[in-house]
């Protein structure tokens, strides 16, 4: 028993004497509510704690206890579906407890320990494992294989395994030298899981959003970030992927954002279905939800948390997408403690090791050959919105995240007063899974797919030059051929990058639906330029007509897609023709 | 284990002060945000709260001025509680001191309990989703940028804009949308002297002060204190909504103010500056203080807000309004040019956003084509913007006929919608001026409205003939 004290408090940061021995980044718990802590900071006998909830009131003298521990998670069927906080704690759980605000001092493990999982051993008594290996099977969710997992650094020879149901704290076996097998386990959450080795992503991530998966792709196991201002739809991407994209698993970490972005979240999320298995979404779900006016310190903990949590389920051999929203918020988190701390500042105040905590942060992400057999191979996509100050790209938290993702998806003010959503700057945005992904485009996408990308974004170069000129000299003194191109421009911002998040069958956009857009833009464009070489004059060409056509197929049905863009494709043959 | 039960120390003489701050030695189990009292004699007691404690020092932060305060005189007491305000329905109708104390010549209020000001995080599973909507009375709110239950949207001024007396207009006219229980919570951030007296006999004169609280934090108080009357009238707030099921708007003016005492604190206790001197956690703690908006899933009542910032030479990318930006759920902006063309309120629609405008329209709420209407206009008005620019260089004969329409509607827009002078005006006007607006142009250029919605309009404007 330790008998150390709290000897200073100043925000969310407190110290205590005599610590006795304990390691950096154990849990402790503080004062006599047991607040959840972390130790940080070691200086002989005294510790300093980063405590992860509301110091209000914590006083000196007060004890803290060592856990011998240090912040780890529970891992195991029955994540998928829970809204935890920073800290792993069910939000729901807390809610029973304490009502509808969070009272400080709750300590729930994120996993309900009285639900049974039906377990099928994959293994049999006598066999050797070793870290990873397959054990068995528990169906989580209506067709989701949770594969039960030897944890990390285990290994030896099974004495015995069963099927049955069980908790996750009963054992489903032991190995022979007496170490008990049970559904889950634990793993801090600051280190990332082990892994056999990186593979190189080959697959696109499909978004369901035209600009990115068309203009800005990202592979399975990639990492993009998403900055903009505010009021530039960060948010709206985030959710907008995390109900609609295509992987086998979604974290969505709310981290220091709005709580009724939050609660909308709730919401949405338990109504909605996957439109590619028609089950709710909720089942491939986790959500993270650290609003900005819970403690500051579970901010930190929340992004690491999510990771875990991802990179568990990629060793199942699943491909899993973060969404961190936003990641200014946790690099905010880092700067307050430090500032606290008394530590010397870097750039804009935030602590000089910023770059490098990020950047393994990012790391984090990636395909792999996951360790143990039978061998899999997981991904872990990340896609972390950025919220820089004033709008203003060149500051500490986007430049170091542009040096190590592999995308960005530049949000522009500019656009967004426009209503050009989603407000993705298609000068300033970039990809570096181009090459990687447009096989896989060409394969299932269009043999075209690269062709009709390219010269999209030739498109959208020329008329940003257009425009400067035309708002000179005025529309009318451009050459035909440039307004061709303004019109074209014009479509391709409305109808093929544009898209409506809040529209039924707009939200989500399959390859297919892309393809057939940007190649209706493509035979729009061959159509009117060889209708303007017969000097028919801009006049002729019925855009009304073509635009039209251009929003039914944007807004068209799965089922009245077919009827639609062979609608469109007459209105562009019909061009000229009157 | 529970918390052992507050016990009240008192210690003489402190080791040094600076500025706002007092230094204490050696206290018994200084807990953090304690209250404090300080007494000298001859001189008002003070008060203060625990903002570091530590063995060797406690550093404290004392609300009144301390001019003259001696450190080693000082009689210092721990009372053992944080920062506390009474709470109940008695509040409404008076008008209070930053801190509570009443301004209006009233007995103290008894209330119906004394709560932290500090409020603990709403759980966000048990959050509702903010639906239904607050007429607030102005045009380019309710119409354009309809103001939502539980949300929170800032009036986004400058410098010599009649932020505060939008926010005052606000105060008086806002009202539910189908006659709940309303309140509003005024909470008065470093205002002058002659802004407190405008306030409060505009007030006591309308009938509206029956359902208003008003917390009056004079640019005269203790800077400190500006820290505490957010937090102060937001407890009220939330007593007001969550105990009495009452919706409730807390207007904050002005934010600036409070954003300003939290650098100069920061600074009085050395801490590391962020950008523009202001500390590294103001988003944190702006966030504490916005984000004790909302509706909770199984209570009647809603907490709504309405801060008011000022932005410092109108800058809208000056850290108070940036850090602001990302809390709220969009902005309300103000806008000099048309301030100067004696446009009242001078509300800029095309920068302003009400992010939860759609859970507040439509068919039950509003009107049901609420949410065209608002586009219809916001399209056609940003493009007379443009076109007014265009004009600027090609003049009016180079523009297109399409744009030529839209700017003469610009002006309409500004003049007949926007501009209200000090006149509340109903959701129903505001709706029917959209629409006469809008029949001043080609229906062909009318692309955001569907057909069936400008059917159904003439076909109602018929009806209403009809009987004349």
């Amino acid at each position: 028993m330790s008998d150390a004290r709290i000897i200073r408090v100043a925000g969310a940061i407190a110290e205590a004497s005599p610590m006795g021995d304990v390691a950096l980044y154990e849990l402790v718990e503080v004062g006599e509510r047991k607040l959840l802590g972390e130790v940080i900071r070691l200086d002989g006998q005294v510790a300093t704690i980063q405590v992860f909830e509301e110091t209000t009131g914590l006083g000196l003298d007060e004890p803290v206890h060592p856990t011998a521990g240090s912040l780890t998670t529970e891992l195991g069927p029955g994540l998928l579906g829970s809204i935890l906080d920073g800290v792993g704690r069910p939000l729901h759980a807390m809610a029973d407890r304490s009502g509808d605000f969070i009272a400080p001092g709750m300590s729930i493990p994120p996993l309900d320990p009285k639900v049974r999982w039906a377990f099928t051993p994959t293994v049999s008594s006598g066999a050797e494992i070793a870290e990873c290996d397959v054990l068995g099977t528990v169906e989580e969710s209506p067709g989701l294989v949770h594969q039960i997992l030897v944890p990390p650094s285990t290994q030896g020879r099974v004495a015995q395994i069963d099927a049955g149901t069980y908790t996750i704290e009963q054992a489903i076996g032991a190995l022979e030298d007496g170490t008990p097998l049970r559904l889950s386990h634990k793993w801090a959450i600051r280190r990332r899981r082990p892994m056999a080795r990186r593979l190189a992503g080959d697959r696109p991530f499909i978004t369901g959003q035209r600009v990115f998966d068309f203009l800005f792709p990202v592979a399975e196991g990639g990492s993009v970030a998403v900055p903009g201002g505010f009021g530039t739809g960060k948010t709206v991407i985030e959710q907008s992927l995390a109900k609609f994209a295509r992987a086998d698993v979604m974290v969505y970490i709310g981290c220091g954002e709005r709580g009724n972005e939050m609660a909308d979240v709730l919401h949405d999320f338990g109504r909605l279905t996957d439109p590619q298995t028609g089950r709710p979404i909720m089942d491939r779900t986790v959500l993270i939800v650290n609003t900005s006016n819970m403690p500051v310190a579970a901010r930190d903990a929340s992004v690491y948390l999510g990771m875990t949590i991802a990179e568990y389920y990629r060793d199942m051999g699943y491909h899993v997408a973060v969404l961190a929203d936003s990641l200014s918020r946790w690099a905010e988190a880092l700067r307050e403690i430090a500032a606290r701390l008394q530590e010397m500042p870097g750039e804009e105040g935030y602590p000089t090791y910023l770059a490098n905590r990020m950047s393994r942060l990012y790391e984090r992400a990636g395909r792999v050959e996951t360790l143990g057999s039978p061998s899999r191979t997981g991904a872990v996509t990340f896609i972390s919105a950025v919220s820089p100050p004033g709008g203003d790209f060149a500051e500490p938290v986007t430049q170091a995240s542009l040096r190590v993702v592999g995308a960005l998806w530049a949000l522009d003010t500019g656009l967004a007063h426009q209503r050009q959503f989603p407000a993705v700057d298609w000068d300033t945005s970039y990809s570096l899974y181009v090459e990687a992904t447009s096989d896989w485009f060409s394969r299932e996408g269009s043999s075209e797919w690269s062709t009709l990308r390219l010269r999209t974004m030739q498109l959208l170069q020329r008329d940003r030059e257009l425009r400067e000129i035309a708002g000179l000299v005025g529309v009318d003194a451009l050459a035909d051929d440039d307004r061709l191109i303004l019109e074209g421009a014009r479509i391709a911002r409305e109808f093929l990058i544009g898209q409506n998040a809040f529209h039924e069958h707009d939200a989500f956009s399959p390859v297919t639906k892309t393809h057939a857009l940007a190649k209706l833009l493509w035979d729009f464009m061959t159509r009117a330029g060889s209708i303007l070489r017969d000097d028919a004059g801009f006049e002729k060409l019925d855009l009304a007509a073509v635009r039209l056509a251009f929003g039914a197929v944007k807004t068209a049905a799965p089922t009245d897609m077919d009827a639609t863009v062979s609608r469109a494709a007459d209105a562009i043959a019909n061009m000229g023709a009157t | 284990m529970t918390p052992r039960a507050p016990t009240v120390r008192t210690y003489s003489g402190a080791a040094s002060a600076a500025g706002p701050l007092l230094f204490v030695r050696s206290t018994l189990r200084a807990q953090l945000g304690e209250w404090v009292q300080i007494e000298i004699e001859g001189q008002a007691e003070r008060r203060g709260q625990v903002i570091d404690v530590g063995t060797d020092i406690t550093v404290i932060q004392v609300f009144e001025d301390t001019l003259g305060l001696r450190p080693a005189k000082a009689r210092i007491t721990l009372t053992g509680e944080t920062a506390t305000t009474t709470v109940g329905k008695d509040l409404l109708g008076r008008a209070l001191s930053g801190t509570g104390a009443p301004l209006d010549q009233l007995p103290i209020a008894i209330g119906e309990a004394r709560r932290p000001i500090w409020g603990e995080p709403i759980n966000p599973v048990r959050r509702r989703n903010p639906s239904d909507f607050i007429e607030t009375g102005v045009s380019a709110i309710d119409g354009m940028n309809t103001l939502v239950r539980g949300q929170k949207l800032p009036v986004f001024s400058a410098p010599g804009l009649p932020g505060i007396e939008l926010a005052a207009d606000i105060v008086e006219n806002a009202r539910p949308a189908r006659g709940e229980p309303f309140a509003v919570v005024f909470a008065a951030i470093g205002i002058t002297e002659r802004e407190t007296q405008t306030f409060v006999s505009r007030f006591r004169e309308s009938e509206v002060m029956q359902r208003t609280v008003l917390y009056l934090n004079q640019a005269s108080d203790p800077t400190i204190e500006r820290l505490l009357t957010p937090r102060v009238a937001l407890t009220t707030a939330e007593h007001l909504a969550f105990v009495h099921g009452f919706h409730v708007l807390v207007v904050t003016a002005d934010i600036t103010h409070y954003a300003e005492a939290l650098r100069e604190i920061a600074a009085a206790r050395e801490e590391i500056p962020g950008r523009r001197g202001y500390p590294g956690y103001m988003y944190t703690d702006l966030a504490s203080l916005f984000e004790r908006a909302g509706v909770l899933e199984n209570g009647e009542g809603s907490v709504t807000q309405l801060p008011v910032v000022t932005l410092p030479d109108g800058d809208i990318t000056h850290p108070i309004p940036d850090l602001t930006g990302y809390i709220t759920e969009g902005q309300i902006v103000l806008n000099r040019e048309l301030h100067q063309r004696g446009i009242y309120p001078p509300v800029d629609v095309l920068p302003s956003l009400s992010r939860l405008m759609n859970a507040g329209i439509g068919k039950t709420r509003t009107v049901p084509e609420h949410r065209e209407w608002a586009n219809q206009l916001y399209a056609v008005y940003a493009r007379g913007r443009e076109a007014k620019l265009m004009a600027a260089i090609v003049g009016t004969e180079g523009l297109a006929s399409e744009d030529q329409h839209a700017l003469e509607f610009t002006d309409l827009f500004e003049q007949r919608l926007i501009h209200q002078g000090r006149r509340r005006r109903s959701l129903e006007d505001t709706i029917e001026i959209g629409w006469s607006l809008l029949q001043t142009l080609p229906r062909d250029e009318l692309t955001r409205m569907s057909e069936t919605t400008w059917q159904a309009h003439a076909a109602r404007d018929q009806d209403e003939e009809k009987p004349k």
